[in-house]
């Protein structure tokens, strides 16, 4: 794993797979409404999947696991192709390049490092509960509408989510051409990963946007 | 000959490798819009020997913006602002009077500085070294048809021959990167029978000298084929990660 391109793949394979679980965990998110009953009946769905195949609530940690393991090798990836990105150019030009690239691409790593923290404090607030004072375990409609009548936890959440969108508009483009699959159909994967953006950012905003407009809780 | 400018030129002084370097300001009158980029650093250079001081190192070659040899970056953009351009082929009708232009070299860990303007791209050279070649018997030339090969293949590796290795993409990346130098290099052989039957070593050894020098990864900015005086695609970077994900794939299998 020394060369960029085998870094970089690792990064583009571990970015799709937490865009798969992020497209799924947003359409889970719209059953919000349709009221309490629904919204907990699938949250318990997903621990009772595939049984009896599997274990109550393994179907939840072996995905637990999958996404760990994605974000490890997505933010170790980074950090030593970032290294080696800056050490590529130890003096800077004087003259400042005319910005040849877009606002997704140049928030790409600070947003990623903002996304990080704010998964960080998600599982403390909507998962474990630590960051959430009004936690019950298994009651996550209660839980959700508790946590966003705080208006800052509404805030921060839209913000990380306008931040995914630009990270998933240059990122899966990029990835595209990482694993060597855009060559001659650029355009079509620029505009899928900016359809992809738009979708998972609306999506994921309305649920905030309803607990703060009162039309959920 | 109303039409003369007066263009102030700061430009990036270092006595040698390991010097401090500084930007220093001059101003070069009576500039003609016929003249090229360099041929005001001819003048420049010439004022300055008049003055007894040190002239402004440059590289250049053909001035036909064919060799690869100019490595200005002006205002901040390889080859300076005109598209599809090299700075030798740069006219002074793109500026105006009283302009100030900046003028630095290259940037970058892999590219050092030998002297003022002029930076070691011997990098590029070792990249090539490592597979930018087809092997072939000796003796005299084959008949040229013995080989056929398909207009589209004959394009495109026409497209990426168009390289002069200049090292703009490098010039211009964000980190510095020679993805699409190295992907132009692998491309131009890799389309033809000719360098098929070494197609998967070459991209393997290729990259791997790519790595082995202080260059960056690419970021897909696209930056590198902005700034490309020969319009190399940026697609060359797409084909030439599928191609090594496939070889590195293939050579783990065989053991090599």
């Amino acid at each position: 794993m020394r060369t960029t391109i085998a870094l970089k793949a690792l990064m583009a394979v571990t970015g799709i797979v937490m865009l798969a679980f992020l497209v799924l965990h947003m359409l889970g998110n719209l059953k919000i409404f349709f009221g309490p009953e629904d919204f907990n009946a699938y949250s318990h769905w997903l621990r009772t999947l595939l049984i009896p195949f599997l274990h109550y609530g393994w179907f939840l940690w072996i995905l637990r696991v999958v996404l760990v393991v994605s974000v490890v090798g997505h933010i170790g990836s980074a950090i030593v192709l970032t290294k080696r990105d800056r050490a590529a150019r130890p003096v800077r030009y004087r003259h400042a390049p005319p910005a040849s690239s877009t606002y997704a691409t140049r928030t790409l790593r600070y947003g990623g490092a903002i996304l990080a923290l704010f998964v960080v404090f998600h599982i403390l607030d909507l998962t474990t509960g630590d960051a959430n004072p009004h936690f019950t375990e298994g009651h996550p409609y209660q839980n959700l509408t508790a946590s966003f009548d705080r208006w800052y936890v509404a805030v921060f959440y839209m913000l990380a989510v306008v931040l995914l969108g630009l990270h998933v508009q240059h990122g899966l483009r990029s990835a595209a051409r990482t694993l060597g699959v855009a060559a001659g159909r650029q355009r079509a994967f620029a505009a899928l990963g900016t359809a992809l953006a738009a979708v998972l950012t609306a999506g994921f905003l309305s649920v905030p946007v309803a607990v703060l407009a009162g039309a959920v809780s | 000959m109303s039409d003369l400018m007066e263009l102030t030129l700061r430009v990036w002084r270092q006595p040698g490798p390991d010097a401090d370097g500084e930007m220093r300001t001059y101003t070069v009158a009576d500039v003609s819009p016929d003249m090229s980029f360099l041929e005001v650093l001819d003048v420049l250079n010439e004022e300055l020997a008049a003055r007894g001081e040190e002239p402004v190192a440059f590289d250049h070659d053909c001035r036909e913006g064919i060799c690869g040899a100019c490595s200005l970056v002006i205002n901040g953009e390889p080859h300076g602002p005109q598209k599809r351009t090299t700075a030798c082929q740069l006219h002074m009708r793109h500026f105006a009077d009283g302009d100030v232009i900046d003028v630095e070299p290259w940037r970058a860990a892999a590219f050092p500085v030998v002297r003022d303007l002029v930076v070691d791209r011997g990098a590029l050279d070792r990249i090539v070294g490592a597979g930018g070649y087809i092997t072939a018997p000796t003796g005299s030339a084959p008949e040229a048809h013995a080989t056929p090969v398909a207009k589209d293949a004959a394009d495109e590796a026409f497209t990426a021959a168009a390289c002069i290795g200049c090292g703009a993409c490098v010039a211009a990346c964000p980190n510095a990167s020679a993805m699409l130098f190295t992907a132009a290099k692998i491309k131009h052989l890799n389309v033809l029978p000719q360098g098929r039957p070494e197609a998967g070593t070459r991209v393997l050894d290729m990259v791997a000298a790519m790595d082995a020098e202080d260059f960056g990864g690419c970021t897909n900015v696209g930056a590198c084929a902005t700034a490309c005086p020969k319009g190399i695609p940026v697609d060359v970077i797409t084909e030439m990660n599928r191609d090594w994900l496939k070889a590195a794939a293939r050579s783990r299998k065989s053991g090599r």
